[in-house]
């Protein structure tokens, strides 16, 4: 029995082992030297690492081209979640609430954008905001006449045309999850509803929304995180954080000073703060949408 | 009556419009990247007068996109045998059996899923540079193994999460049957449970084939070597020189071979992507 009980440790050692020390080498060790890299002077003009303390923090706070990429993330966090989180539930909502033909047709040409790399859909849409040969402006065109639209060459423009991307990119998904979600309402609630006369947008407020409370709120939360890491990818690919700087979110300007110029331990210190203020914000957002009882 | 009629109509009209704004860029990519450079300078909405395969052949030779394409086909495949070679047997511990560090274990898994790959590329890249000092060679970076290993890696927290989900469904009954037949513990699990877990095997096969074609900043960081890069990679390389060249199709071409095939994959087997969705839950 004990050579049985041993070879079951061995066992589980054996099954474990290999991934533990993946995640340790690329996850967990990693993470830590985020931080610990924050406190060096390292890179740039200087080969050597030396030890400053908070120093890369102090500089932080009075960067201005990072507080410019931090209001680029948040407009970007709040209004792709405020347009992708009202149309996905728009989608997900009549799919399933209402007798729709070609059901499937819809959901399944609307979750394409989620199986692109972000750099097709880079790709993609700046070809669509090319002001010459692009088909935004040449839709714009039927209507009125001008000079062509810089979408992505307008430092005001740029944001939003990155938001538009973004929304593209993420509706289908959220609109599979809340479909998920709402099929497990009872059909019962909204039969009952529909007796006492209440109509379709009646019980989407009044049945749907508190029934799939606990999902949204949960997709809240992850909006926060994930926008703030697709803004990157999608910036990184799309505009390279340009025109002059216009478009930079904050990890895109990490990632500028971290690797494109070499400046380790300031770029470190950016992921710090960035990690420190998404975590507050998604905290923030988990604290305001608890069920008040 | 007629009220209700309309009200429907308009939603139609709706989602139609919704389904038209992925369909018509999609679609239209395509058909630009058998257009001959000539007639870019025409409304973009014409289609093409005929089938100019030189833009592919530009792409997949000049651009290199062909050798980018057997990188991004390698190094996919090495990591899902990487990730599931560790994956599956550290789900199936976590999953069947008891033992102490077992929360401590689940705990890291966990905290791993809020692990943003983004925020650690650059220490992963500057670990490897140091790795690269230390053993006085230029091996750890752009090597389509080390790639593979640092993508089964971060994807191990959520395939793990998902995997060690569907055994714990399980019953009992297979591996005790298989124990009293004198099969080993690694005999049952290989065998026995692996087989009975195959669902959710090939869920974890789907999502992340998908996302490891599609990965690219770890790429861009790691791959500097001209020749070592990946596909989405090249197609940012050929995104920059677009204007420059004023080769217009092969942009598009390229990009048509980075989508493809993820398009065919999803066009065949939707139907388990959108359920395994349901089933993971949400996936990072």
């Amino acid at each position: 029995m004990n050579a049985r009980k041993r070879g079951t440790a061995t066992f589980i050692l054996a099954c474990l082992s290999p991934a533990l020390i993946l995640m340790a080498v690329f996850m967990v060790y990693p993470t830590l030297s985020i931080f610990a890299i924050s406190l060096f002077r390292w890179g740039g003009y200087s080969k050597e690492r030396e030890f400053v303390g908070f120093e890369n923090y102090k500089i932080l706070i009075s960067d201005t081209r990072f507080w410019d990429s931090c209001r680029n993330s948040l407009f970007l966090i709040v209004t792709v979640t405020a347009v992708t989180l009202t149309l996905s539930l728009f989608c997900a909502y009549v799919l399933t609430g209402y007798d729709i033909k070609h059901k499937s047709f819809f959901r399944v040409v609307l979750y394409i954008p989620n199986i692109l790399s972000t750099v097709v859909i880079a790709a993609i849409f700046s070809a669509i905001y090319d002001p010459s040969r692009g088909l935004l402006n040449s839709v714009i065109g039927f209507f009125k006449d001008g000079p062509p639209i810089l979408w992505l060459g307008d430092r005001r423009l740029v944001i939003v045309s990155v938001a538009i991307a973004m929304v593209w990119q993420a509706v289908g998904y959220y609109m599979v999850m809340y479909m998920a979600s709402m099929a497990q309402v009872p059909k019962s609630l909204y039969e009952a509803a529909s007796l006492e006369g209440a109509g379709k947008a009646r019980s989407f407020f009044s049945i749907t929304l508190p029934s799939i409370r606990p999902t949204v709120r949960t997709t809240l939360t992850f909006f926060v995180i994930s926008n703030i890491n697709i803004s990157f990818l999608l910036v990184r690919a799309m505009t390279g954080g340009g025109p002059d700087g216009a478009s930079e979110v904050a990890l895109s300007y990490m990632y500028r000073q971290a690797y494109t110029n070499s400046t380790y331990g300031y770029g470190m210190a950016i992921g710090c703060a960035i990690f420190i203020m998404s975590f507050a914000l998604a905290a923030f957002v988990n604290l305001i949408t608890r069920e008040r009882n | 009556m007629t009220s209700e009629k309309l009200y429907k109509a308009f939603i139609y009209l709706i989602l139609f419009l919704f389904a038209l704004s992925v369909l018509i860029p999609v679609f239209w990519v395509i058909t630009a990247s058998i257009k001959e450079n000539s007639e870019f300078y025409a409304s973009p909405w014409t289609l093409p007068k005929g089938f100019n395969f030189e833009n592919f052949t530009s792409a997949w030779r000049e651009a290199e996109m062909g050798s980018y394409f057997l990188n991004s086909l390698t190094v996919t495949i090495l990591s899902l045998v990487i990730l599931l070679c560790t994956a599956i047997p550290c789900a199936y511990a976590l999953s069947r059996f008891h033992f102490r560090l077992r929360r401590a274990v689940r705990a890291l898994i966990m905290g791993g899923l809020f692990v943003n790959v983004s925020y650690i590329v650059v220490p992963i890249f500057l670990m490897l540079v140091g790795l690269n000092g230390i053993f006085d060679t230029t091996l750890f970076l752009n090597n389509k193994v080390v790639l593979s290993v640092v993508y089964a890696a971060t994807a191990l927290p959520f395939t793990v999460y998902l995997l060690s989900g569907y055994f714990e469904s399980l019953s009992r009954e297979y591996e005790e049957a298989a124990y009293v037949d004198g099969c080993s513990h690694f005999r049952t699990m290989v065998s026995i449970m692996v087989p009975l877990a195959r669902p959710a095997v090939i869920t974890v096969i789907l999502f992340n084939s998908l996302s490891f074609w599609n990965e690219y900043i770890i790429a861009l960081t790691l791959m500097t070597d001209d020749r070592a890069k990946t596909l989405p990679v090249g197609l940012m390389n050929l995104m920059k020189a677009q204007n420059a060249a004023a080769q217009y199709g092969r942009m598009y071409a390229g990009l048509v071979i980075v989508m493809i095939p993820t398009l065919v994959l999803y066009i065949l087997l939707q139907k388990k992507l959108t359920e395994g969705m349901s089933v993971g839950g949400i996936k990072g």
